[in-house]
């Protein structure tokens, strides 16, 4: 393990002579082994290359908070899958073969990702002609054959406003044998358009990857930069930063717990929350002007600071929410009707978690224990530790407990916090990225780890930006929690997850 | 002659305002002002003005059937009792006539759903026969009593029999009663516990997902349709529940129309307190109510 790997902490950047370059075969060796001693797939992304295409690798443990990266060079155009072997592989695994035109032999399910051309001109790795527009989605889906089995198809136009996303469910009845999630219809082409960065636009972009989590990519965008270019953030930012980062989970909890009172029926909650995500939301356009946070943080700092006036507002309105949002939970954990909807419904089994690497709330609460701010700490969470909410059963119910009890820390971690800002400047200045370094941050954003991945050439500029949202890792989960039931439980399930389509999408 | 006007009246405009209460309702407990009371009308009438679009894969049974649904639920209308008063029609035998003129708005509203050929049409329509054979039956056995009480099987008349004094010597009949039609009243409404009209989530409908197809006026008129079809069961509970005379008929009218919107407010007020139950869960409270209404068959027999 450690002869193939280069050792890393969250916010570092190493040279990229440091990480070994191993065979093909020792590097999937020692990705297997790895996953079998608790380590996890952060990041596994290709060059695109015409030639041989670089693979590189980044694995996480949290025992020691240690991130490990490795790589290889992929000769021609096949590699063997190792999917079947590692489960939170397979997403990867695609999403490399779509952009780099590379074929993985024996994956189970080869499929596109995302359903855009290769990055490498003319590989394509389904020999899809070039002279053909690709049509999202449109593709062989998995099948259950037999008398009374029929195929509900749903989206990617649904009757509420939600993003686009396109869901195969194979039924018996009521009954849900098996779930398939096509995404892709809002594929962007970031990755893409951030080779040769870092630019003026870049932020921007980083905060709209998926634009209810703009502090969370916004911020381990930052801590990229940092790390190339060697800054050190200001004590105040941190603050600042986490400040933020744990209103935009409040926000976003507040409003889950709302929705998933709102697909149960349950109006009350569903109102209440509804109002008390906008006053969150309001918090964070107190200190920034815009209420998801976009433009306040920025490489070095942030760009926004708050007085102590501002200070006693933000404390005032907590204080509100806190009073709200208890009430409102309160009421809809004391409805035995509603209770009796959210357990026992959508479980995912702690293995199953575990092998899928699932991340954030959804792994929570199945009970594996896997939080950012915990196992690989930045910013403030090294100063201040914010404890781990988890839950047992992987239900609904599990979810929406685990939701509540983070928004309560962060409720208690923001008003702290508030009181005791450091002071000194909030912001320095941010250095040009050094050359030839490849830099990880892992933030944990609402819906869980965020990881950044930034490779730079000898001019400091971005030959590889990866980015994985917590939703690559999460929609095979809620696929496999919607195994064996009720296919109307599905907008309940789905909702308790919360993904991202765009995140995704990329 | 007067009473037969005044009820084709009430018939006619009341009934979305009934569903204009039940959503002030829900908005009060929400802590929100909620649409006017007459939002419905509005909605109606706007509908109305609109075109409608219709898929090529569907037949005339998809445009037949909103028509057909609202013709059937309009003549149980004029079957059934508001209020202390005979309905404008009434024969021996009605009570046989008026649940079968339901099964026929709900064949037509489901044979309409499955013309689309969608998948989820398919499955609200399935969901939808599969919970009405549950239904239908409690509302038979209701029917059935009340004619074994007054010994007639005119609506009319066994509608209009309870008095104050039959709860007295039956009480626990009619109490039986009372539950098991509050049960049917929502799930043939496809409210709150069994379904919720106003979700948008397309795989948890039952009835909703028959006309997600259904535009303009076809859909205006199915709305409409829902609406009366609340009024009606409502005037059979009220009749059973509210067995009072003012013994002046404009007096009864009042009370009529007073005991439907108080009606339209206990159903918001359970919509507001109770979360939906499991799909699979449905047809345990539905057969709980026929068992209710069985029960008190059993203790009319004795």
């Amino acid at each position: 393990m450690t002869g193939a790997t280069r050792i890393l902490y969250n916010g570092s950047a190493v040279p990229l002579a440091e990480i070994p370059s191993v065979s093909t075969e020792a590097f999937l060796q020692t990705i297997l082994d790895a996953t079998e001693h608790g380590w996890r797939v952060i990041a596994y992304f290709g060059l695109p290359d015409s030639g041989d295409t670089p693979l590189y690798c980044l694995l996480a443990e949290s025992a020691a908070n240690r991130l490990a990266a490795l790589r290889t060079v992929a000769a021609g155009t096949h590699v063997p899958s190792i999917a079947a072997r590692c489960p939170q592989l397979q997403l990867f695994e695609r999403e490399i073969a779509e952009q780099c035109g590379l074929i993985f032999d024996d994956h189970p399910w080869f499929k596109p990702v995302r359903f855009h051309r290769s990055y490498v001109a003319g590989r394509d790795a389904w020999n899809r002609p070039a002279d053909q527009p690709l049509r999202v989605g449109v593709m062989d889906f998995f099948q259950v054959a037999g008398d009374e089995v029929h195929e509900v198809a749903v989206g990617p136009v649904h009757a509420g406003i939600i993003e686009p996303g396109h869901f195969r469910f194979q039924c018996h009845g009521e009954e849900v044998f098996h779930l398939e999630i096509s995404l892709g219809f809002q594929h962007r082409g970031i990755e893409a358009s951030l080779i040769g960065g870092p630019d003026r636009r870049t932020l921007q972009q980083m905060e709209a990857v998926a634009g209810d989590t703009s502090i969370g990519h916004g911020l381990a965008y930052c801590m990229v930069m940092e790390s190339l270019g060697q800054s050190r953030v200001p004590a105040r930012a941190h603050v600042l930063r986490g400040i933020a980062l744990e209103l935009e989970r409040l926000a976003n909890h507040a409003g889950d717990l709302g929705a998933i009172a709102g697909d149960v029926g349950y109006l009350p909650t569903a109102s209440f929350c509804g109002r008390i995500r906008g006053d969150i939301l309001n918090m964070t356009a107190v200190i920034c002007g815009s209420r998801f946070g976009r433009g306040l943080v920025t490489p070095g700092g942030t760009v926004f600071d708050l007085t102590p006036a501002l200070i006693d507002d933000l404390l005032k309105r907590l204080d509100a929410v806190r009073r709200d949002l208890t009430d409102a939970v309160a009421l809809m954990r004391s409805t035995p009707s509603v209770m009796a909807r959210l357990e026992g419904t959508g479980t995912v089994d702690r293995e199953v978690a575990r092998q899928l690497g699932l991340v954030g709330p959804a792994a929570r609460a199945c009970g594996v224990k896997r939080d950012v701010r915990h196992d690989h700490p930045f910013g403030i969470y090294r100063m201040t530790h914010i404890p781990v909410a988890s839950g047992f059963h992987g239900d609904v119910c599990a979810r929406t407990t685990v939701r509540w009890q983070e928004a309560q820390k962060s409720l208690d971690f923001v008003e702290e916090q508030l009181q005791q800002i450091p002071g000194g400047v909030y912001r320095t200045p941010a250095a040009q990225p050094a050359a030839s370094q490849l830099a990880v941050a892992l933030t944990e954003g609402w819906r869980g780890e965020i990881c950044h991945v930034a490779l730079t050439d000898q001019q400091g500029r971005f030959s590889r930006y990866k980015m994985v949202d917590p939703s690559f890792h999460n929609w095979p989960g809620l696929a496999m929690a919607l195994r064996g039931q009720q296919i109307s439980d599905f907008p309940l399930c789905n909702k308790s997850f919360n993904l991202s389509y765009c995140g995704f999408d990329l | 002659m007067t009473d037969i006007i005044i009820h084709c009246l009430i018939a006619l405009l009341l009934p979305p305002l009934l569903l204009g209460v039940i959503t002030k309702t829900k908005a009060a407990f929400a802590g929100r002002v909620g649409a006017p009371f007459f939002q419905p009308y509005y909605d109606l009438l706007k509908l109305m003005r609109k075109g409608s679009v219709f898929s090529t894969t569907t037949t005339w049974v998809f445009k037949a059937g909103p028509l057909v649904t609202l013709a059937a639920i309009l003549v149980a209308a004029l079957l059934v009792p508001l209020g202390r008063h005979h309905a404008p029609i009434s024969f021996q035998g009605d009570m046989v006539l008026f649940a079968y003129l339901f099964g026929l708005a709900r064949f037509f509203t489901a044979i309409a759903a499955l013309d689309t050929g969608s998948s989820f049409e398919g499955m609200g329509a399935a969901r939808e026969v599969t919970f009405s054979c549950l239904t239908e039956p409690t509302l038979f056995i209701a029917l059935i009593t009340l004619a074994r009480m007054s010994r007639s099987l005119q609506l009319s008349t066994l509608l209009t029999y309870p008095t104050p004094a039959i709860w007295l010597a039956a009480g626990a009949s009619m109490l039986l009663l009372v539950v098991a039609l509050f049960i049917v009243l929502l799930a043939e409404n496809c409210r709150i516990p069994f379904d919720d009209p106003t979700t948008h989530l397309e795989l948890t409908m039952i009835h909703e997902v028959m006309v997600l197809d259904h535009s303009g006026p076809a859909f205006g008129v199915i709305l409409y349709g829902a609406a009366l079809k609340l009024l009606v069961l409502g005037a059979i509970f009220i009749n059973i529940a509210l067995p009072v005379t003012t013994g002046n008929s404009y007096g009864d009218w009042l009370v009529f129309v007073v005991a439907m919107l108080v009606l339209s407010v206990l159903i918001g007020v359970v919509e507001s307190v109770m979360a939906r139950l499991r799909m699979v869960r449905i047809p345990q409270l539905l057969v709980g109510a026929t068992i209710l209404s069985a029960f008190a068959m059993l203790l009319v027999l004795r």
